[in-house]
């Protein structure tokens, strides 16, 4: 492309980056503002920077301090990553290397699963795991990954199988391995990559999830940090405008450092799925 | 490398087989026998009884529900098509030899990593509050303040532009797929004394149709399962503007307690979303070209 219409695309660029950003910075600024000038002024730095915010957000107007709502997100976010990573690998490993019939129509079923709208399946689950005693506790939120149910991971992983080269597993298999050990010390080092961007986003979708602890966590000791928020904001509406973006800020914090720190495999994530494909 | 022994391969499937059944389609067939029951949420399963199609007949005559899919469709049709366009104009911008690439992208793919969280709806809903960020940056251009989260049409604005706000996730993948255009064959095009707009619209275009189509689809199915933004921003509200199907759904089922009605509402939604995907992938032949066709031009 030409080299003439650069200032243009840069300005846009600029102005359009600024707009995006905006919205954070704001929260990141009010959250060192005290409280009445959040309202007077669009300026993101804080005229008299104040720590009130996080320190009376942080305690929070329950019984417990925003540490444990953070805890308890984490109680959810890690067993559900891990479960999600060991069970999306044993499945993609099963649909890519093995001869199994019916295969090519339980992928076509997995692929399904992606496209299904989830509501349609809420109820009933909550049903089931009522049922099971289950309410109330984290279970319901990370159990099912254990059995693959986030069909676009293990697609992500199937796509990213089937683009490495067979020659090293070969090999292997002629040293004696069998399949199982073949998947952790040949397959696992080459897909390592695509792994880390499959327990990246299920950080970042658990992170954000707020209808399934809507819906299952009811005593405010399980809130996770997404169900705190929500309290805070219906039960200080529009007083404490600090202590909120102050909490949130707190909240976003693991993600963006997340995101910070892998940038490059959310991208490549992101990108296996749909280009490749 | 692939191992004949199938027994094993069924081992590694074992997972994804229960889960198939257990999670989704159990529960995928039971939301449809709950749908003609009148089961609510306190009762005991065994009292539920069967009313057939009384739930989907009940659609017809109720407002809440015609006013709820009508946002639903407004919502999803206003915000797909421009936020694949503002996705795909970003990423043409970028796709271009250009300083500071890494900062830009990182400031327009950020947003779609935060953006369905709590936070981030929280962040919005004080933003677009009556003193909020929104209204003091309109008032420094001059504008008179909005009343966004309380006037059906801007409340609806408002949600909207938090989906907007999210593009990057498709901006990446547009990205990706702009990179994987040859450059011989613009160079080609241009020796042949192709302009700008003819090289976007002979050679861009058509070679990013897989691109676009795998965005589209999934970006219609995101879209009609919009939950958090408009229960936190605005709570469906004022006047039902921001009502999406799934805040309905949910309401019925854990509010309302008629877990019959919002199965049969949530049955209506997987139809809808189905046929979306339906349409999207029978008329993909007509206007997506894969990389078969690819090679005829060089």
């Amino acid at each position: 492309m030409s080299g003439t219409r650069a200032p243009l695309r840069y300005l846009i660029l600029i102005g359009a980056g600024f707009v995006m950003l905006y919205p954070l910075l704001w929260m990141l600024g009010g959250a060192f503002k005290p409280n009445a000038e959040i309202f007077q002024s669009i300026g993101l730095f804080p005229a008299h920077p104040t720590l009130e915010g996080f320190t009376r957000g942080w305690r929070t107007g329950t019984e417990f301090s925003f540490a444990t709502y953070l805890a308890n997100t984490f109680r959810i976010v890690i067993p559900k990553v891990i479960l999600t990573v060991v069970s999306s690998v044993l499945v993609a490993y099963g649909f890519t290397r093995f001869n199994v019939r019916g295969s090519r129509v339980l992928f076509a079923l997995l692929i399904a699963t992606v496209l299904l709208p989830k509501s349609v399946l809420l109820i009933p689950q909550y049903l089931m795991f009522r049922e099971f005693g289950w309410l109330d506790t984290f279970l319901p939120l990370y159990v099912p990954s254990a059995f693959a149910t986030d069909g676009f991971f293990v697609f992500m992983l199937v796509q990213f199988l089937r683009s490495v080269p067979p020659e090293m597993e070969e090999a292997a298999v002629m040293d004696g391995c069998n399949s199982f050990q073949v998947l952790v010390h040949v397959v696992l080092p080459v897909i390592l990559p695509a792994v880390i961007s499959v327990a990246l986003f299920q950080f970042m979708w658990t992170m954000n999830d707020f209808l399934g602890p809507l819906i299952y966590v009811s005593s405010v000791e399980h809130y996770p940090a997404a169900l705190a928020l929500k309290l805070s904001i219906d039960v200080t509406e529009s007083t404490a405008w600090n202590e909120i973006l102050a909490m949130s800020t707190i909240a976003l914090l693991p993600s963006v450092l997340v995101f910070f720190l892998a940038q490059k495999y959310f991208v490549e994530g992101a990108t296996a799925g749909s280009v490749k494909g | 490398m692939i191992y004949a022994n199938a027994r094993s391969g069924w081992l590694y499937l074992a997972p994804f087989l229960v889960g198939l059944a257990v999670f989704t389609a159990f529960p995928f067939v039971a939301s449809l026998l709950l749908s003609f029951s009148d089961y609510r949420l306190q009762d005991s399963l065994e009292d539920a009884r069967y009313i057939g199609l009384a739930h989907y007949v009940a659609m017809a005559g109720d407002r809440t529900f015609h006013k709820s899919l009508g946002v639903t469709f407004l919502y999803v049709f206003v915000t797909v098509p421009l936020k694949l366009a503002t996705a795909l104009g970003i990423a043409m911008l970028l796709n271009f030899r250009l300083r500071g690439i890494g900062f830009f992208r990182t400031a327009f793919y950020l947003p779609s990593i935060l953006g369905g969280s709590v936070a981030i709806a929280v962040v919005w809903r004080y933003a677009f509050a009556g003193d909020g960020l929104v209204n003091q940056a309109i008032g420094w251009f001059g504008a008179g303040p909005v009343n966004w989260l309380g006037e059906p049409g801007y409340a609806m604005a408002s949600v909207m532009l938090l989906r907007l706000w999210q593009f990057g996730s498709a901006m990446v993948i547009f990205l990706a797929g702009l990179k994987g255009i040859p450059q011989d064959l613009c160079e080609a095009a241009r020796l042949d004394g192709a302009g700008h707009w003819q090289l976007l619209r002979r050679i861009t275009l058509p070679l990013l149709t897989p691109v676009i189509f795998f965005n589209f689809v999934m970006q219609v199915i995101q879209a009609f399962q919009e939950f958090n933004g408009p229960y936190i921003i605005t709570a469906g509200g004022p006047l039902k503007s921001t009502y999406l199907l799934p805040l309905m759904i949910y309401e019925e089922a854990f509010k309302y307690f008629d877990v019959g009605y919002a199965s049969a509402l949530s049955w209506l939604l997987f139809l809808i979303v189905g046929i979306f995907s339906a349409l999207a992938f029978r008329s993909s032949k007509y206007w997506v070209f894969y990389s078969a066709e690819r090679e005829t031009p060089r």
